[in-house]
């Protein structure tokens, strides 16, 4: 706000922001919806969900062995035994990176991801040129992330819909062998679990 | 390896946008409507692969219009998208949508500094 204009004025609402007041006194007038729980779902996902829970799932998996096998045997199933489930994350599927493949995640049709398990999509995923490019040239997007496999590691890219989200089980770094489970999920960032990162202990 | 991604190499790569674990939501009207269509799925008014569907065919005729979708304008179509949907399953109709939006022009336009908007409903009609 400039200091010499006479008179303090409000940025008026943008097009956008008018119809999304619209929009929701219409639905809360037809009770459709609950001012109260939208302020606590946005509350929740900006501030609760994140990548830490998937961070999590990764640190149980890399630890303990029976775990690991019900993660990839039933995603589901063991992603809620840490009390992660919700909205959208209904029917996980976890891929695993090994010395020979390379798991990489992406929606081509528009934005689906795990959010229980690592909040909201970053930017680049909800892109068109990240839907486009990884499926045509994923060893090309992995280089723009600063990742470079070896020549003959094979790339999976696995494209999310409606029914079903992938996440990536990254490969554990080498010389954690003597770290706890929570020193472990300090290193396991989001794009290792979407796939476009590769781990490194710090 | 994560040293590797850097803000400088990331603005010699415009085409792949990206951030750096920034906020979820670039402003409060985004996450209102995320929170919204939770909301609205949580209460059974359609099913989710029901709203990826919708979403989808929004950014699809997004990106026919010229739209470089770069990730930016994501809840723009979101926003486009949740109002389709409303008016498809008959809860409000595109006049009553506008009639809102502008009877929120008018409280906004009226609001005393700092002050958060009124709404009267009409208002814009009788102005008008």
């Amino acid at each position: 706000m400039p200091h010499d204009h006479p008179h303090p004025h409000n940025r008026p609402l943008s097009d956008v922001e008018l119809r999304v007041k619209a929009l929701e006194s219409i639905l809360t007038e037809k009770e459709l919806i609950d001012p109260e729980a939208i302020d606590l779902i946005v509350e929740t996902y900006e501030t609760k969900i994140g990548p830490r829970n998937g961070a999590r799932v990764v640190a149980r998996a890399w630890s303990d062995p029976a775990y690991k096998e019900r993660l990839l045997s039933d995603a589901t199933a063991a992603i809620s035994e840490l009390g992660f489930s919700g909205v959208q994350g209904e029917d996980m599927v976890v891929v695993e990176n090994t010395d020979e493949v390379h798991n990489i995640v992406v929606c081509t049709l528009c934005s689906c991801y795990p959010w229980p398990t690592l909040g909201l999509p970053p930017v680049w995923y909800k892109a068109a040129p990240y839907r486009a490019k990884v499926v045509k040239d994923p060893r090309g997007v992995l280089e723009e992330f600063g990742v470079t496999l070896p020549e003959d590691t094979e790339i999976r890219v696995w494209d999310s819909n409606a029914e079903l989200r992938y996440l990536v089980l990254p490969k554990r770094p080498d010389g954690t062998d003597g770290m706890t489970e929570e020193q472990l999920a300090e290193l396991v960032t989001r794009d290792a679990m979407i796939g476009t990162d590769v781990l490194t202990a710090q | 390896m994560k040293d590797q991604i850097k803000g400088s190499d990331l603005k010699r790569t415009p085409h792949l946008p990206h951030d750096e674990g920034g906020p979820v939501f670039n402003a409060p009207w985004e996450a209102k409507a995320f929170a919204m269509t939770v909301d609205l799925h949580k209460r059974g008014l359609f099913a989710w692969s029901e709203w990826c569907e919708t979403l989808s065919e929004e950014i699809k005729s997004a990106q026919a219009a010229g739209d470089p979708d770069l990730g930016d304008t994501y809840y723009k179509h979101w926003l486009s998208a949740l109002e389709r949907m409303m008016t498809t399953k008959k809860v409000t109709d595109v006049q009553s949508l506008r009639a809102a939006k502008e009877d929120w022009r008018a409280a906004d336009q009226h609001r005393g500094f700092g002050e958060a908007p009124v709404l009267v409903k009409g208002a814009a009609r009788s102005e008008a």
